[in-house]
């Protein structure tokens, strides 16, 4: 086991190690701080005495030991379009990000968890094929073509006249496939409350909950067929399992076997594939940002990108690489403690 | 020569492919639509009723009408317009084919890097299974498409939007094939070390072949049917990623648009009430990948039920 340990965790510096290799290569080959700090007024041999002064003449090895050990103190330079440090910048958009993921992933496990089991325990009803039907479109629509849907079905509202209107059932029928909209579609709303820090908070106004209705059902909505399609196939593998044989036999009631012995054994592999799916989330807040203008770390990423920020875009970097390497090195841990057949030295068979 | 083209089709007539194929509703129907996008994309110059590439046919008086059917529509635009007046279906038909280009492009590319590296893994095994893998895992673990997003927006950076805009077919291709190769290597070397196992790469050793010609002559075509089936898929998430990247500015330009881009330009006009701008290019880039998806669907439990569950 701490042979196992050892290995992943100095695994997780490794990745680490090479990220920031990355980020600094990005930094040393796109951005002359040079070319930000001083106009065009400066001649050259200011130029080469500044350049000299800052360390930009060192050989490559010394600079890039520099920045690590900035980066190790949590100085990862300062944003040119914000003029503050950009971890301070990462750390004030963070909080709108964070509520994004976490209201997504309630609503995933609300709605993932029921209709797996359902599927799983009855594969051949209508409802449970309906919703595998379901989720094999909904992995087919891109995320952001889902928020642009959600945003013209319930923001801007359909109208719908193509049936008769002097006949009782046309005009129903346009009714019922009219949308009011209404819902907000921009931004996280003025009426956030502020919690410590950086973190301002949309979860305590009924205004900033509206705000977050939207863009947390998109997001989840690129999750939801997966955790749906996995539970089913994890339940569906332990129900064929020898003690769930067993309990049938001895007579148990299948709301228990179903329930209380299958359940438990069904969850241990979501939850940990869960938690890799939560890392990888990151990557579709920033297309679930960008349609609803939500001001987080992916809306910031893409914004620095057109602006050219380049120690934004390194500091971004960093700050998700490492999030990417902490939840993967984390779940591959519970899941060699919990499932001792992994192999723990790590060596592919 | 007749008599070889007689016996082919013969050899596909009672194949367990053609006749599983044949039984499957889904897939007969998923694969004449495929068919037909595919071939008017291909033959969109000549199906296209004005080119969308060519400004000087574009007038801004015809900008945001509507399809037919709506009030206001013209005739001579049966999907409307979009903002800046060029024709709906022609700007579709041109911007599937750019979608279709660069998800097969970069299928291509991610098969011969998948391949190559899953090859050398699987036969080699030791270090360079060891090195490549972990590279591999890594690469996984942090999702494809915000590697694809990176090492785009690095490009990005680093070319100009002009000069990313003029190159940005290759530049997609390249990002989205390189982002994306774990996923065939790992299928390569999963069924590379059971293949090595077998009796005849035992005899080609003896025959004295040389490891080259043992890789690619014997051992790759016996892994070729997982390589189908990942591929399919791969193509389907190949054009969502294109999609993505374009959305986010990471892609075409829209001088040139792909579907992703039609959608980001018709994006910004769905509050103005014109929403078949962004959402026609939108139905048809979802009807492309959910047949693809429901084709792969259908290979994988032909070729290979066992490849992997859920």
């Amino acid at each position: 086991m701490l042979a196992f340990l050892v290995q992943r965790i100095s695994q997780a510096f490794l990745v680490m190690f090479v990220i920031s290799m990355i980020a600094f290569a990005i930094q040393d080959g796109l951005g002359d701080p040079l070319q930000e700090l001083v106009g065009m007024s400066v001649s050259l041999e200011e130029r080469d005495a500044l350049r000299d002064e800052m360390g930009l003449n060192d050989p490559i090895y010394v600079q890039y030991v520099r920045f690590a050990g900035n980066a190790l103190q949590g100085d990862l330079g300062i944003s040119y379009f914000y003029g503050k440090p950009t971890l301070q910048v990462i750390a004030e958009h963070l909080p709108a990000t964070l509520e994004l993921v976490i209201g997504a992933s309630l609503i995933i496990m609300v709605f993932s968890v029921p209709i797996g089991v359902y599927a799983a325990i009855r594969p051949q009803a209508f409802l449970s094929k309906f919703f595998m039907g379901i989720s094999t479109v909904g992995i087919s629509i891109p995320v952001f073509l889902t928020a642009i849907m959600l945003i013209q079905l319930f923001s801007i509202g359909v109208t719908i006249e193509m049936f008769p209107t002097d006949t009782g059932w046309g005009a129903w029928l346009n009714g019922a496939l009219s949308t009011d909209g209404g819902l907000p579609s921009y931004g996280r709303g003025d009426e956030l409350t502020h919690l410590f820090g950086t973190w301002n908070s949309g979860f305590f106004s009924s205004d900033g909950l509206w705000h977050l209705v939207l863009p947390c059902v998109s997001l989840a909505s690129i999750m939801l067929p997966l955790f749906i399609r996995l539970i089913r196939a994890e339940m569906m593998e332990v129900l064929q399992s020898d003690y769930i044989r067993y309990a049938r036999a001895k007579g148990l009631s299948s709301g228990r076997i179903n329930f209380l012995h299958a359940l438990k054994n069904t969850m241990l592999p979501v939850i940990t594939v869960g938690g890799v799916q939560l890392g990888i989330m990151v990557a579709y807040t920033i297309l679930t940002e960008t349609v609803f203008q939500w001001p987080g770390m992916g809306l910031m990423f893409l914004e620095a990108i057109t602006r050219s920020d380049i120690p934004l875009i390194v500091a971004y970097l960093m700050v998700v690489g490492l999030v990417f390497v902490i939840t993967n090195t984390i779940v591959d841990l519970i899941y060699g403690l919990v499932n001792p057949t992994v192999k723990l030295t790590g060596k592919k068979a | 020569m007749m008599t070889a083209t007689v016996s082919r089709w013969a050899r596909v007539r009672d194949s367990f492919l053609w006749y599983s194929f044949k039984r499957d509703k889904v897939a007969i129907i998923s694969f004449i639509v495929l068919l037909a996008m595919v071939l008017s994309a291909i033959f969109a110059p000549l199906l296209a009723p004005t080119d969308p590439y060519d400004l000087a046919l574009i007038d801004i008086m015809n900008s945001e009408l509507p399809p037919v059917g709506m009030s206001g529509a013209d005739g001579a635009f049966p999907l409307g317009t979009d903002a800046q007046g060029r024709d709906m279906l022609s700007t579709i038909l041109y911007g599937t084919r750019v979608s279709l280009m660069i998800g097969f492009g970069a299928v291509i590319l991610q098969a011969v890097l998948g391949i190559l590296f899953g090859l050398l893994a699987g036969y080699m095994g030791g270090r360079v299974d060891a090195i490549l893998m972990r590279i591999a895992d890594v690469q996984l673990s942090f999702s494809t498409l915000m590697v694809a997003i990176i090492v785009g927006a690095v490009f990005k950076a680093s070319f100009g939007s002009l000069m990313f805009g003029e190159i940005a077919i290759y530049m997609l291709i390249f990002i989205i094939g390189l982002a994306e190769w774990p996923q065939i290597a790992r299928t390569v070397r999963a069924s590379v070390l059971a293949e090595k196992k077998k009796e005849y790469v035992d005899a080609a050793k003896v025959m004295g072949f040389r490891t080259n010609r043992i890789m690619f002559r014997h051992i790759l075509p016996n892994t070729l049917s997982p390589i189908f089936v990942i591929g399919t898929v791969q193509i389907a998430n190949a054009i969502i990623s294109e999609a993505a990247l374009s959305f986010l500015g990471l892609g075409m330009p829209e001088t040139q648009p792909s579907l992703g881009s039609l959608i980001k330009s018709g994006f910004d006009y769905i509050q103005s009430g014109s929403w078949w701008i962004t959402l026609l290019p939108g139905l048809v880039l979802v009807v492309l990948v959910l047949v693809i998806n429901l084709l792969g669907d259908w290979l994988r439990d032909v070729m290979n039920p066992r490849l992997y569950k859920g």
